[in-house]
């Protein structure tokens, strides 16, 4: 099928949970996977008489979140109720941001696969409180509730409908993704939900103004996902019109084990949340002194440190983009550069090659490495201050992954220093010479193909750890007829 | 005992002239050969009550302690008191012990070492004027059984006018506290809206509901109120700013005190005997030194409609918690989810508190809120800039508290409107969140008559000045009724 005729619009909804320690309401804890109904105190559970207090971390956090995709901070935002009946909803209504929402009006830069770029705008972006969880398999015919999830802090970031495909949301989820990591308000733990998406798709004949009617798939938690139930949609819609049928504006939910999407609940049946404003909670007032001092504290975001690190380290686009993917990552990147004292592109392919091999290997993420930023800093130091060549070091990181101990242990331990010692790397050429006399013949009578077989027949000699430059050298001089 | 003000309790406890025990003994009497007639108490909490006397007896002992330790109260059933049914007189929560209390009972109780003798009666969820909403059936007026004592108050005030309570929480979302208060010869004060913690005090209406207090004088009121006023970390709405002193300004003359008398609540539908009461005070005031002139209040006719438009929508989200599924009233047999809520919410609720959540719900739906629930904020500021342009003339602002007298049990009770008309001279200061309060100036027919005063922002202490040097002139606040002795 071919959508040449259609263009797509999407606009994407993202609840982002707030890593706060407590709930956004009380002091409640916010740790995932605790027992059941644990987490839950009076405040939670919406027990008669209690009330919300606002966490300031979760506004910080929402505030450095807007700084961050050069939005506006609303100097005053308003708290409103949105009221419906779910009993993993413990008021009866989720307390909420609706007229007045802390950020409006920012934008992500996010690069296409022709490496242009293109500006999504952020329409804007409210604090709220997660709802707490049905459980429907843990009794036979009944539904339990837990109740820990209720009242964690969430951030709704809500795009513009500036995306025209699959490829270009999950580029924009991975960009948003990226940057609440990087600025530390979010785990971006998708699997336990606390990144999760709302793909809000519709259609149009190309070069048609107006929007077509749109459906919204609900709470999807992985980038593979969202592309998916997406492209699902976006077949489906124009299989429907192409029918002669119209697209019912609908709730609709995306089921993982078919890549499908289904209907939920259609606009008809749409509650009326009756939203106003709550009147337990002030209006937010952040000034202009709260907005410079946590502009202040605010972490180097993933594109500045990007082009710093193309700047200052001399790296290629492709190593600085990977080295800033995380900022874990590029603080190791730096560490070992730093401590190494070794050349920043050399410290750049050990980390981008071998280390995130190994990684990736192993399935563990940076801040798991079983190799330190100071022992792979060790490593590059001594080939940098040529006690081991970089084919010794290759092995020399292996066993710093067995967990055999830092550099200079394995060196030790192994024997494993270069000879520098030009009398000994002349000793072992000659003895090659000697046992190749049809190989030296050949290259004297010009087969300069040659030279690479003695370079590794010497270098085996010295069990590799010869110089390579002065064996190189060296090397050329003996050999010469 | 009974009949001695607050600070003379303090004494007797103090000089061992009777323990806090014989005290709290002595209301537990009471209320046991008494309340039968009233209806006041939900809940006697006799036990906890002399624990916690003997807590206070052994505090004083110890010359520990302040002027409230020793002395017991009663709390209104709507707030949450750990380990005891906190019912807000509802079938919903007539099952519900409070797993916390709420701040003030912390305060009252914990801090200051009052006992609770128990939970008082009130209107369904404080919706109503004359406390015959309860589902524990209606509270009567000990100054004529046969009448209401008022509402939504109607047991604290049943109780402390017939000496079963030497003193009571209340709370005001439209004139609970001051109309049942003026009803049954009582001094009571709503203080400013943030001067006491909503932590706990189950909500009605969060930004009209204030809890106050309701006392045999001006003095005993201001005593109670001290001890409950303070910022509230855990109340977002409650004020943080220093409490003032309520206690010492209260011997100071009033000579000079500029008093605004609003037209609007002198018109027609106040009765000539009420009025009369009021002109007599106006009179005994001029002699203390006090001057009064005619001001305006030109949106007080807005007030009722404002309030039952602001109220209802604040309630019918308040109340959306109680739905059977984790405390509460939960309907048996049912199947469906449905089913679950709307019938453990027909169960649950009487019939005005489903009126309200109806109205509530109405004015915030979608396409009627512009029209209504936002329009009444609108309304709401202009009367708050009314009373804030007399307050740049006036100190204080006097009026009735309550149109007539207390009337008969069930005469309104088909007719909300006239029933809703009780509050038309106390709503205006819940809807600019002014504190206000209701002191007795008189009778008509034997019944007791209100009178109201209102201040500006943070005038507790004024108010209270005022109705103290009133009370120290004359003696209707000493005036009990009879068949309680």
């Amino acid at each position: 099928m071919s959508y040449d005729n259609w263009e797509v619009v999407i606009g994407l909804e993202v609840h982002c949970q707030l890593q706060t320690k407590t709930k956004i309401f009380s002091g409640a804890a916010t740790a995932y996977g605790a027992a059941p109904n644990t987490q839950a105190d009076p405040v939670t559970l919406g027990f008669p008489g209690v009330l919300p207090v606002l966490n300031h971390d979760a506004l910080q956090m929402a505030v450095k979140f807007g700084l961050a995709v050069d939005a506006t901070v609303a100097e005053r935002s308003v708290f409103a109720r949105k009221h419906y009946f779910y009993p993993d909803l413990p008021k009866g209504y989720q307390i909420s941001q609706y007229e007045l929402p802390i950020v409006a009006g920012g934008h992500l830069d996010i690069e296409l696969a022709d490496g242009s770029i293109k500006r999504i705008g952020i329409t804007r972006a409210h604090m709220e409180e997660d709802a707490g969880k049905s459980v429907h398999d843990a009794y036979a015919g009944q539904s339990g509730i837990d109740l820990n999830r209720a009242g964690t802090p969430l951030l709704e970031i809500v795009s513009e409908p500036d995306i025209r495909s699959s490829a270009e949301a999950v580029s924009y989820l991975k960009k948003l993704h990226q940057l609440v990591v990087y600025l530390g308000i979010c785990d971006g733990n998708m699997q336990e939900g606390s990144f999760r998406c709302d793909c809000n798709v519709s259609v149009r004949p190309r070069g048609q103004k107006e929007f077509g009617t749109r459906t919204e798939t609900k709470n999807v938690n992985s980038f593979r996902y969202v592309e998916k139930a997406i492209e699902y949609e976006i077949g489906r819609q124009i299989d429907v019109i192409e029918a002669g049928g119209k697209i019912v504006q609908e709730t609709r939910l995306f089921n993982p084990d078919t890549g499908e999407t289904r209907s939920m609940r259609s606009k008809e049946n749409a509650n009326d949340y009756r939203y106003f404003p709550d009147p337990d909670l002030l209006p937010v007032v952040v000034s202009a002194a709260d907005v410079a001092r946590i502009r202040g504290s605010m972490p180097e975001l993933p594109e500045a440190k990007r082009n710093r690190f193309v700047e200052q380290y001399s790296l290629p686009k492709y190593d600085a983009t990977v080295l800033t993917g995380e900022a874990a990552l590029a603080d190791y990147y730096e560490a070992v550069v730093k401590t190494s004292g070794g050349d920043a592109k050399t410290c750049a392919n050990w980390v981008i090659t071998d280390l995130l091999g190994a990684l990736n290997k192993l399935g563990k993420e940076i801040g798991e490495s079983p190799v330190s930023a100071p022992m792979l800093a060790g490593l590059v130091a001594r080939i940098a201050d040529k006690t081991i060549s970089g084919k010794i070091a290759k092995d020399v990181f292996e066993a710093m992954l067995a967990g055999e101990g830092d550099a200079d242990s394995i060196i030790k331990a192994k024997g494993l220093v270069q000879i520098t010692d030009e009398s000994a790397i002349i000793k072992a050429i000659e003895d090659v010479m000697a046992k190749n006399p049809g190989q030296l013949a050949e290259y004297r009578s010009g087969k300069d193909k040659l030279f690479g077989f003695f370079v590794g027949q010497a270098m085996k000699a010295t069990q590799g750890k010869a110089n390579p430059d002065a064996l190189n050298r060296l090397l050329k001089e003996k050999l010469a007829p | 005992m009974h009949n001695l003000s607050l600070k003379q309790l303090a004494e007797g406890l103090r000089s061992g002239k009777f323990s806090s025990r014989e005290l709290t003994q002595h209301y537990l009497k009471r209320i046991e050969a008494f309340d039968p007639q009233l209806n006041s108490y939900i809940t006697v909490t006799a036990d906890q009550a002399l624990a916690a006397a003997d807590a206070a007896d052994a505090r004083l002992a110890r010359g520990e302690g302040g002027p409230l330790t020793g002395i017991p109260l009663g709390q209104k059933d709507i707030f949450c008191t750990s380990g005891v049914r906190t019912s807000c007189a509802s079938r919903m929560l007539d099952k519900f012990i409070s797993p916390y209390d709420a701040t003030i009972v912390k305060k009252l109780q914990a801090e200051a070492g009052m006992p609770m003798l128990g939970k008082l009666n009130m209107d369904e969820f404080a919706m109503g004027s004359s406390n015959e909403t309860s589902w524990y059936g209606p509270v009567k007026n000990p100054w004529d059984v046969t009448r209401v004592p008022g509402g939504s108050s109607g047991g604290s005030v049943a109780a402390v006018a017939a000496g079963l309570a030497p003193v009571a929480t209340a709370t005001d979302t439209g004139g609970s506290i001051r109309q049942p208060a003026a009803l049954t010869n009582l001094t009571g004060i709503k203080p400013t809206y943030g001067r006491v913690s909503r932590f706990g005090m189950i909500a009605f209406a969060s930004s009209l509901d204030q809890a106050g207090v309701v006392a045999r004088s001006a003095e005993d009121a201001a005593q109670v109120l001290q001890a409950m006023s303070g910022f509230d970390p855990l109340d977002s709405t409650s004020l943080d700013r220093p409490v003032d002193d309520l206690i010492a300004p209260l011997g100071r003359s009033i000579q000079g005190l500029r008093v605004g008398l609003p037209k609007e609540y002198f018109a027609d539908g106040l009765d000539a005997g009420v009025r009369a009461c009021i002109d007599g005070a106006i009179a005994e005031l001029k002699k203390l030194g006090a001057s009064f002139t005619e001001v305006s209040l030109p949106n007080s006719p807005l007030s009722v409609p404002t309030y039952y438009v602001v109220a209802p929508a604040e309630a019918s989200s308040n109340l959306a918690r109680f739905d059977g599924v984790r405390y509460g009233h939960r309907a048996e047999g049912v199947t469906a989810l449905e089913d679950l809520y709307s019938r453990s919410r027909a169960e649950g609720f009487g019939p005005e508190v489903q009126r309200r959540i109806m109205i509530g719900t109405y004015v915030l739906s979608h396409g009627y809120y512009d029209a209504y629930y936002l329009q009444a904020q609108k309304v709401r500021r202009l009367i708050y800039d009314d009373f804030r342009r007399v307050f740049e003339q006036v100190d204080v602002i006097l009026g009735p508290t309550a149109t007539d007298v207390a009337f008969k049990l069930g005469s309104k009770t088909d007719d909300p409107v006239s029933m809703y008309l009780n509050d038309i001279y106390t709503i205006a200061a819940n809807l600019a969140g002014i504190p206000a309060m209701s002191l007795p100036c008189g009778f008509k027919d034997g019944l007791p008559v209100g009178l109201q005063l209102m201040g500006n922002f943070f005038d507790e202490a004024k108010l209270l000045n005022v109705a103290h040097q009133y009370q120290q002139v004359t003696g209707w606040h000493q005036q009990s009724p009879k068949g309680f002795e």
